[in-house]
């Protein structure tokens, strides 16, 4: 059976660049590969084109599957594909692992060629900047001039805000879902404690684990599960399990007592095993930094008078790791500078994960949106 | 630039000849001005006066299905709640801020009169007039008054603070609101006399410069 709503099956290319980027810590990436997918086509002109950029643990794999059995498609699935709000049928859509990443992008896991060995903790660190900065290059490989819309949840939306101060005359539209201006204090609290997991487990080596055949597994588990906990509501997950005990008794131990523990624990192994410890560490740094009115004394307003984008921004009311208030920051700065936007606030009780939920009032202003872009 | 739908712009037309006060707004307005519109429900006010002043600006609503509406217009919206205050905006950022029909629904009265002479340089408020003679009328009959302008039950109606135009200019007078002109119509035509017993819907306009 055929879902005609699906992109279908869809296979990851890899573009190499032998230019050499300069990073914003002051290294220099030599070469680097970038893998990505699209799907739709690109129309004569190349003005349909759109790019996803992924959050922390997302991918290049945004929709449809590699194989007719695979257990799940793309991560945003529910977002694009043919009819779908983002519509393959009518847009070209490029999704890419960011540099730094673990799913076939240059990253710490892959060989150093001036060594012959994995990267791992010389990998540099790497920024919101330097990722937009690559993902132009890409561009210019698939002979991009202008993004119809560079499109983001989370950390994907601080990268679809940077494409509008990096290169303001790229970007068409900025969709900004479930974003922030930067992180709060309490926000990067939860990312220290997710790095401190990982780096004081023993299987760390600090960051060269992969000599020893060992993956920091404990590290990336507790990391996982805390971040979880954040990324969903009181409410969401005292729907979904309340004090629902596992074994229907309470046992007087420490082993799974609450459906909650149980959750979490699957979430975190099975992170653990696919996930890079290294890529983790960089990933919540590029959150940490990622900060443009840094650079203005704080001012938002004075860091995005470059922007010339149309924007929509979006948030959901039970997000508390990026809550609806840091959304109305980059509103009053857009608002500031006169761009046009778009801000829709949604009731929502998914916590930060409701941008990747399938809630149709948030798919129709999306496709409303998407649909009256010039 | 946002593409808007041909039949979005038919929807606004067909609009300003429901509300008529839409006209009326308009000729308040400088082509090119840049507007807030202050619960823009599904932004057909601005809409209209984008397509007739080639205003532009924005909605402010909290209505979902409204705001999505906007979005299908074409229009910019702010989805937020007015009775939160306009933090959001700066002083005198905008040339006008309007609030079409909306005063009689908000609780925070007082406030987002305020916030509105604080955000825009000029203002224009409409509503209802409660002291209608019709609405007279079904009081004097011992019923909650139901017409074309208040065309809500008792027990339905989103209309929380009623006032008549006397009531409105005692509250400018007392607010040191200076007025720089008023309008009062019933189904489109200005009334001249007694506009407090002959008129259904008031409009004002207040410069704060």
């Amino acid at each position: 059976m055929s879902d005609l709503s699906s992109v279908g099956i869809v296979a990851p290319q890899t573009a190499h660049f032998s230019k050499p980027l300069a990073l914003q810590c002051g290294a220099t990436l030599a070469q680097y590969d970038l893998v990505y997918e699209t799907y739709g086509t690109l129309n004569a002109d190349r003005s349909n084109a759109v790019l996803i950029c992924h959050a922390l643990s997302g991918t290049h794999h945004v929709a449809g599957k590699y194989r007719e059995d695979d257990k799940y498609p793309g991560w945003w699935d529910n977002m694009i594909g043919p009819g779908k709000p983002l519509d393959t049928d009518k847009f070209f859509v490029i999704g890419v692992n960011n540099l730094g990443g673990c799913h076939g992008s240059t990253g710490p896991a892959t060989i150093n060629p001036a060594t012959g060995k994995p990267w791992g903790s010389r990998f540099p660190v790497v920024t919101v900047e330097d990722w937009v900065a690559s993902q132009a290059q890409l561009a210019d490989h698939l002979g991009i001039r202008r993004f119809a819309a560079v499109v983001g949840g989370s950390l994907g939306g601080m990268q679809a805000l940077q494409w509008t101060l990096t290169f303001p005359d790229r970007v068409k539209n900025a969709l900004v879902i479930a974003a922030a201006p930067n992180l709060t204090a309490q926000n990067m609290a939860f990312n220290e404690v997710a790095r401190q997991a990982i780096i004081t487990d023993p299987e760390f080596y600090d960051g060269d684990f992969y000599g020893h055949g060992v993956v920091p597994r404990r590290g990336l588990r507790i990391a996982r599960m805390l971040g979880h906990i954040t990324y969903l509501s009181d409410d969401a997950m005292g729907a979904k399990f309340g004090r629902k005990l596992k074994h229907g008794e309470i046992r007087y131990g420490f082993d799974v007592e609450f459906e909650m523990e149980s959750y979490l624990r699957y979430q975190g192994d099975k992170f653990a095993g696919e996930f890079d410890a290294n890529t983790y560490l960089r990933m919540t740094r590029a959150l940490d930094y990622f900060d443009p009115a840094a650079a203005f004394g704080g001012d938002l307003s004075a860091a995005l008078k470059r922007a010339k984008a149309d924007f929509l921004v979006v948030s959901f009311t039970s997000d508390w790791r990026f809550s609806t208030a840091r959304s109305r920051e980059i509103v009053k700065a857009l608002l500031d500078n006169e761009l046009a936007v778009t801000y829709a606030e949604l009731t929502a009780a998914h916590g930060h994960d409701a941008f990747l939920m399938p809630d149709p009032h948030y798919h129709a202003v999306v496709r409303a949106y998407l649909e009256n872009m010039e | 630039m946002i593409h808007v739908p041909a039949q979005a712009h038919r929807h606004f037309a067909e609009a300003a000849t429901e509300r008529r006060d839409f006209a009326a707004i308009a000729r308040w307005i400088a082509p090119g001005a840049k507007v807030l519109d202050l619960g823009c429900g599904d932004g057909s006010l601005l809409g209209y006066l984008r397509d007739t002043l080639n205003v532009h600006g924005y909605g402010v609503e909290k209505d979902d299905a409204n705001v999505l509406a906007c979005v299908q217009n074409g229009i910019n919206v702010i989805q937020m709640n007015l009775e939160e205050g306009l933090s959001g905006f700066e002083a005198d950022s905008f040339d006008v801020v309007i609030l079409s029909q909306t005063l009689q629904a908000v609780y925070q009265t007082e406030g987002i009169v305020l916030e509105m002479l604080r955000v825009g340089k000029e203002v224009i408020v409409t509503f209802p007039n409660f002291g209608y003679w019709k609405h007279r009328l079904q009081l004097m009959v011992g019923r909650m008054p139901v017409s074309k302008s208040l065309p809500y039950q008792w027990y339905d109606t989103p209309n929380v603070h009623m006032c008549t135009i006397h009531d409105f200019d005692a509250f400018c007078a007392e607010h040191s609101i200076r007025v720089s002109e008023r309008l009062v119509m019933t189904d489109g035509k200005a009334v001249g006399v007694l506009p407090n017993l002959l008129g259904n819907l008031a409009m004002y306009r207040f410069q704060t410069a």
